[in-house]
């Protein structure tokens, strides 16, 4: 069992209580979802020739000053680093694959979360509440979120594992249900060269889907693709830098609820999760159906 | 103890402010001379007024969660928007009303009583049911009616995949489109006794469509005794 949350803030004048709105959201689905909890926050793109990467310490001691004297001493260009906790969101002009080569080597403890000129990604293990507190999700800004809680069935609790995963840039995916063939599409991937950084399934399918994208796809032919080739329940939410979508499998075990209103678009696991939303009692309320495609632009 | 407020001869609780645990277990025990229970601030918590076994009329006044209504015997229990699976999941008797859609397994494993749903009705309606009639306004979707043993339901709307999959003799009516039929369910010739038997239960959930314009969904019986030449394909 899992919760998913996801929101789009469609009015720009009421973007910034992206956060306000989506911390209840998180919170609500605790009960499906106690042991970790993520947000992927799509925001206002850096310059088109930087890049943002979130990073994850693992510690809350780990000292990030000297990590950024280093970095700078290391890395050659522009660099900021905004930290949170054992958190930060590193922008630059660096290639972010000759960053991650020198994270590697220089800092092999600490995890890059997602790459983009968009999306800001947190995860950790622990209570929701905990996790939103711990990072400040309340006041985070705008277009739209991808937000998760776990109940792990399938491969252990470790911050690496929480959802939301990525691949690529500017693309998060979250998970409610569990996939048969995560391995066979492991076994397809990896000779393609694509590095997987767990054993989740989830993983397998984000991976898949950026993959298809990055082969030319839009994300509607990647996820027709993706019906073909996942086996098992999802309900898959996903972020990317323009786009929120949700699909279900045939099957439809995980279930969801959409509520629209001229202001937004919000999905949830559970409708508990939306009741404090400002009009969702007149906002159009739906069921997403098996296999069918749902995609809100920002 | 639940702080119950007495409005004229019904009673009103208010879950941003009482727990479903309270109101249940007022239902359950303390309902007295009650005959009408209101339900406010819904917001999609689950097990509201199950297991209820009295002749009340319970609004809940908004949507609600998991569940809502299951197991319910005698009671008239509307629900004024949308809720989540398992809607009067397990009811013996009374009624269960959704005025909005429902989600998946609405009615599932159902004894008796009668469960309306206004619009839509999700995944796997009427799955395993064994007795209950249900009325859906709207359409319902894949696999509903799954192993159904007793009972009726009308589909005003269209019915998705499967439908009426490994049916046992429960009976479908259907006004719109089937897209598909499950294993062993097939369309039969409505009867006399169809047409009153559809016309009985729209008029009961306040629908004005034509009995003449359902077909009828029933078992082939075919799947009733083990076939070992059939080698798993049906």
């Amino acid at each position: 069992m899992c919760g998913i949350v996801g929101l789009l803030v469609k009015n720009p004048k009421q973007r910034d209580r992206l956060g306000e709105w989506m911390v209840p959201m998180l919170v609500g689905m605790t009960e499906r979802g106690p042991d970790s909890a993520g947000m992927a926050v799509f925001g206002k793109p850096v310059a088109a020739r930087h890049r943002k990467l979130s990073l994850y310490a693992g510690n809350a001691g780990f000292d990030w000053t000297a990590f950024e004297k280093a970095l700078r001493k290391g890395l050659k260009g522009e660099l900021s680093l905004a930290v949170k906790a054992n958190h930060a969101v590193f922008e630059t002009d660096i290639d972010p694959a000759k960053v991650k080569a020198w994270l590697a080597a220089n800092y092999p403890g600490l995890h890059v979360l997602s790459v983009g000129r968009s999306i800001d990604l947190y995860k950790d293990i622990g209570l929701p509440a905990e996790i939103a507190e711990r990072y400040g999700f309340r006041a985070m800004q705008g277009t739209h979120v991808v937000g998760h809680t776990r109940m792990a069935t399938e491969s252990a609790v470790t911050p690496a594992h929480a959802h939301p995963f990525t691949a690529g840039d500017d693309f998060c995916l979250v998970h409610n249900g569990s996939l048969s063939n995560p391995h066979s599409i492991r076994r397809k991937l990896e000779p393609l060269g694509i590095h997987f950084d767990t054993d989740n399934d989830t993983e397998a399918a984000c991976r898949f889907l950026e993959w298809r994208m990055r082969e030319g796809d839009d994300l509607q032919a990647a996820l027709q693709k993706g019906f073909d080739e996942f086996d098992g329940f999802y309900t898959f939410l996903m972020g990317t830098k323009n786009e929120l979508a949700l699909v279900r499998d045939a099957f439809s075990c995980k279930h969801a609820v959409v509520a629209e209103t001229d202001d937004y678009v919000a999905i949830a696991t559970e409708f508990r999760s939306l009741a404090h939303l400002p009009g969702v009692n007149h906002a159009n309320l739906f069921e997403p159906k098996p296999e069918e495609m749902y995609v809100w632009r920002a | 103890m639940a702080r119950v407020a007495t409005i004229e001869a019904g009673v009103e609780f208010d879950l941003s402010k009482q727990t479903v645990r309270e109101l249940n277990d007022f239902l359950h025990k303390r309902v007295g001379d009650s005959r009408r229970v209101r339900v406010f601030n819904p917001d999609g918590a689950h097990s509201i007024a199950v297991g209820v076994d009295a002749a009340l009329d319970i609004d809940i006044e908004g949507h609600a969660g998991y569940f809502a209504g299951a197991m319910n015997q005698q009671a008239r229990i509307t629900i004024h928007g949308y809720c989540g699976p398992g809607v009067a999941e397990g009811m013996c008797s009374g009624r269960v009303h959704v005025k909005g859609f429902a989600s998946v397994a609405a009615g599932a494993a159902a004894h008796g009583g009668l469960l309306i749903i206004d619009g839509d009705a999700s995944l796997r309606c009427g799955i395993s049911m064994k007795g209950i009639d249900i009325v859906v306004g709207g359409s319902v979707g894949d696999y509903s009616a799954f192993m159904a043993q007793a009972g009726r339901v009308v589909v005003c709307g269209d019915a998705g995949d499967a439908l009426g999959d490994s049916l046992y003799e429960a009976v479908v009516y259907v006004r719109g489109k089937v897209k598909s039929f499950g294993a062993d369910a097939h369309e039969e010739p409505m009867t006399a006794a169809d047409y009153s038997a559809v016309e009985q239960l729209l008029g009961e959930a306040g629908l004005r469509h034509k009995a003449q314009e359902f077909r009828r969904v029933a078992s082939m019986r075919t799947l009733y005794n083990w076939n070992a030449d059939a080698n798993q394909e049906y």
